[in-house]
C-alpha cells in the first residue's frame, strides 16, 4: 500500500516517531508554559532536567535495580524536589529584577547539570531497556506498532490533558490561574502564593522529569539528550503563545507530527522545519498562534 | 554625583591612553595568539553588549554572526583568494546582513519571546553550516591562510598578525563608543530605559531596535572573521548556542552596560579557559555554570560596574 509514492509503513512509522517526538514537545512546552505564567521566568534548565529524569530511571534500574514503573513515579519526585530546593534558594532571590535574570540563571544551572553528567557518563548514550510488559508490538495491517512507542504517547497526552484538567476544571487550578493574572491580590485573599509558586516550579520540573523517564528507552540515555531538545521546544513555545495550556499541547503535538512528515518527505529540512514554521509565524501572527495580541 | 561624573569624563582619556599603549606593547611580554583570542573575544563581548547593555536586548543567538562570519570570510580567503582586509570586511558584511533577517523577525516580540527567537534561528544556521558541504561540516573550515594584508604585509607572521587584529579591535571598539555616546546612543538608552515614553516621544522604536541589532551583529561578525584569520579555522564550535552563552556570560561577569566590561570578561574567561583547559579538562563547561550562577545570585555589577561603584562612594566621602 502506497501513499503518495510512500509506502504506507514508512509514513506510519514516520508519523508515529513525530507524535512521539510532539508528545514531549507537548509535555515540555507544557511546563515551560505554566513556570512563566506564575514565575515570569524562562526555564532554560527544562532540557537537562529532562535528561536527569532519564538519568535518575537509568541509574535506578542499572545500579539498584528499580524498575521502569517505580522509576517512572520516582525519578519525577527526585527531580521535581531538586526544582523546590532551586526555587527556594535561588529563583526566589530574582523576582524583583528584570525576566531576563531568571533565564540567566537557569542556563548557568543547565550547564552545571550538563558538565556534570557528561563528566560522568561521557557522551556516549546508555541504552534502557523497554519493560517487559511493553515489549513486541502489534501489526496494525498498514505498519507494524512497537507497543511502547504507543505507551508513550498514550501516556504522556494522559499527563498532558490531567494537567490541563487540574489547571482548567479544579479549585487548586483557579488559584493557580489568580496568581498567575495577579499574585498580590491572591495574596490579599489568604492563599499562600510563594507557596503555590515552589509547588509550580516543582511541578513543572516534574513534568519534565515524567517526559525523560517515558524517552529513555526510546533513545539513548545522554547528558546532551535535552540541550538541543530544549531549543526546539523553544521555538514550540514562540509558535504557540504561553498564553494557553490546551494552546501548547496542540502547537507541540501538530510540530511534531510536521517533523515526522517533513522526514519522510524531505529529510534535509527535518531538523530545522520546525524553526521555518517559527518565521512564518512570526511574519504571519508575531503574538503566536495561541497568543493574545 | 556631578562631581564623580565629571572625574569619570577627566579620567576616561587618561585609563584609554594607558590601555592602548599596554596594547601595543602587550605582544612582546605575552603570548600573542593569547592575547589575539582575547582581543576577538573581547570585540565580541563589547558587540554584544551594545545589544544588552545599551538597548536591553537579550540576544541568545550571536554565535550566528560570529560563525557566520568567520566561514564566510574563510571561504572568501582560502577558496577565492582574496587578501585578508577583502575577507574580514566580506564576513563582516554577510553577519550585519544575517543580523537584519534576525532582527527582522525577533525585534516582532519582547523580552523573553525575544531571546528565544533568536536562539532558534542561531541553531537554524548551525544545523546549516552542520549540513552545507562547503563549509566542512563536522571538520570545519581547516587550513584558512593568513595571507598577505593589502597584498604586501605577510600576516603569518604572529606580531604582524597580532597588530592587524589589534587595529580591528580598535576600530570596533572607537566605532561602539561612538554608537553609545551619540543622540543615537541616547535614544536607544531611553528604550531600554521606558520604552513606552521613547515611543510616545515620537521615535521609531523597532527602527532604532532593528538598526542596534544590525550594528552589534556586524561587529559581532567582524570579531568572528577576524578569528577565522588567527586560528586559520573556522569550526562548528563558533555558531553553536555554547558560544551565544559564553558571551552572554562574558559580558555579565565584566559588567553589563560597562564600556570596558566586556573586554575584562571576555579576558577573564578566555584566561580561565585556557589555564583550567589542561587541568580539570571536561569540568570547564560546570566552572562556567557555577560562575553564572554567582554573577547572577551574588554580583550582578560585575567586574567593572563594582569597580565603578567602588569609585563613585570613594568619590563622595
Amino acid at each position: 500500500m502506497e501513499i503518495f509514492g510512500v509506502p504506507s509503513a514508512l509514513l506510519g512509522s514516520q508519523l508515529l516517531v513525530g507524535l512521539i517526538n510532539g508528545s514531549f514537545y507537548a509535555i515540555l512546552s507544557l511546563g515551560l508554559a505554566i513556570i512563566f505564567g506564575l514565575l515570569n521566568i524562562i526555564n532554560f534548565a527544562h532540557g537537562a532536567q529532562y535528561m536527569m529524569g532519564a538519568f535518575v530511571a537509568w541509574i535506578a534500574l542499572t545500579k539498584f535495580g528499580v524498575n521502569y514503573w517505580v522509576a517512572l513515579l520516582l525519578s519525577p519526585i527526585i527531580i521535581g524536589a531538586l526544582g523546590v530546593v532551586i526555587e527556594r534558594t535561588m529563583l526566589r532571590k530574582l523576582y524583583k529584577l528584570d525576566h531576563l535574570y531568571g533565564l540567566l540563571l537557569t542556563f548557568g544551572l543547565a550547564l552545571i547539570f550538563e558538565g556534570l553528567f557528561r563528566d560522568q557518563y561521557g557522551i556516549s548514550g546508555q541504552s534502557y531497556p523497554v519493560p517487559e510488559l511493553l515489549q513486541g508490538g502489534i501489526n496494525l495491517g498498514f505498519m507494524f506498532l512497537p507497543i511502547y512507542r504507543g505507551w508513550v504517547v498514550v501516556a504522556a497526552l494522559t499527563v498532558c490533558f490531567g494537567t490541563w484538567f487540574v489547571i482548567e476544571k479544579t479549585k487548586l487550578g483557579a488559584y493557580l490561574r489568580a496568581g498567575t493574572e495577579n499574585p498580590q491580590i491572591v495574596q490579599a485573599l489568604g492563599i499562600n502564593v510563594p507557596l503555590l509558586i515552589t509547588f509550580t516550579y516543582g511541578f513543572g520540573v516534574a513534568l519534565a522529569a515524567f517526559a525523560g523517564v517515558l524517552a529513555a528507552p526510546v533513545y539513548q540515555v545522554n547528558p546532551l539528550m535535552g540541550a538541543n531538545l530544549i531549543i526546539v521546544v523553544f521555538a514550540v513555545v514562540v509558535i504557540g503563545g504561553m498564553g494557553s495550556i490546551m494552546g501548547s499541547i496542540l502547537t507541540g503535538l501538530g510540530l511534531g507530527l510536521i517533523e515526522g512528515l517533513t522526514r519522510v518527505f524531505y529529510p534535509e529540512a527535518s531538523a530545522v522545519v520546525v524553526f521555518v514554521i517559527m518565521v512564518i509565524v512570526l511574519l504571519v501572527r508575531p503574538a503566536g498562534l495561541f497568543g493574545k495580541a | 554625583m556631578n562631581n564623580t561624573n565629571s572625574m569619570f569624563a577627566r579620567a576616561t582619556p587618561l585609563l584609554f591612553g594607558v590601555l592602548f599603549v599596554i596594547g601595543l606593547v602587550a605582544p612582546f611580554a605575552m603570548y600573542p595568539t593569547f592575547l589575539m583570542k582575547i582581543l576577538c573575544f573581547g570585540l565580541f563581548a563589547c558587540a554584544f553588549n551594545l545589544l544588552l547593555g545599551f538597548v536591553g536586548l537579550l540576544s541568545f543567538g550571536h554565535a550566528a554572526f560570529l560563525g557566520s562570519a568567520g566561514y564566510i570570510c574563510g571561504m572568501l580567503v582560502r577558496d577565492l583568494g582574496v587578501t585578508p582586509e577583502v575577507g574580514v570586511i566580506g564576513g563582516t558584511l554577510a553577519a550585519g546582513a544575517l543580523g537584519w533577517v534576525f532582527g527582522v523577525l525577533a525585534i516582532r516580540r519582547t523580552g523573553i519571546y525575544f531571546a528565544m527567537i533568536t536562539l532558534a534561528l542561531s541553531q537554524m544556521v548551525y544545523f546549516f553550516v552542520l549540513q552545507w558541504k562547503a563549509t566542512g561540516g563536522e571538520d570545519g573550515l581547516q587550513g584558512v591562510p593568513r595571507g598577505h594584508l593589502f597584498g604586501i604585509i605577510d600576516l603569518s607572521n604572529n606580531i604582524a598578525m597580532y597588530y592587524f587584529v589589534f587595529a580591528v579591535f580598535c576600530i570596533g571598539f572607537a566605532i561602539i563608543y561612538r554608537a553609545i555616546h551619540s543622540p543615537f546612543g541616547q535614544i536607544l538608552k531611553a528604550i531600554r530605559e521606558n520604552e513606552p515614553r521613547a515611543v510616545s516621544l515620537g521615535y521609531d522604536v523597532a527602527k532604532f531596535k532593528l538598526l542596534a541589532f544590525v550594528l552589534s551583529a556586524s561587529l559581532a561578525g567582524l570579531a568572528g572573521a577576524t578569528k577565522t584569520l588567527v586560528f586559520q579555522l573556522a569550526s562548528l564550535t563558533d555558531v553553536h548556542w555554547h558560544m551565544s552563552g559564553e558571551v552572554v556570560l562574558m559580558t555579565l561577569l565584566g559588567g553589563l552596560g560597562t564600556i570596558l566590561g566586556p573586554l575584562v570578561g571576555a579576558a577573564t574567561i578566555v584566561s580561565l579557559q585556557t589555564e583550567l583547559a589542561d587541568s580539570v579538562g571536561s569540568w570547564v563547561t560546570v566552572i562556567m555554570g557555577v560562575i553564572f550562577v554567582v554573577c547572577v545570585l551574588l554580583f550582578r555589577r560585575g567586574i567593572v560596574g563594582e569597580l565603578q561603584a567602588l569609585i563613585q562612594r570613594a568619590g563622595i566621602r
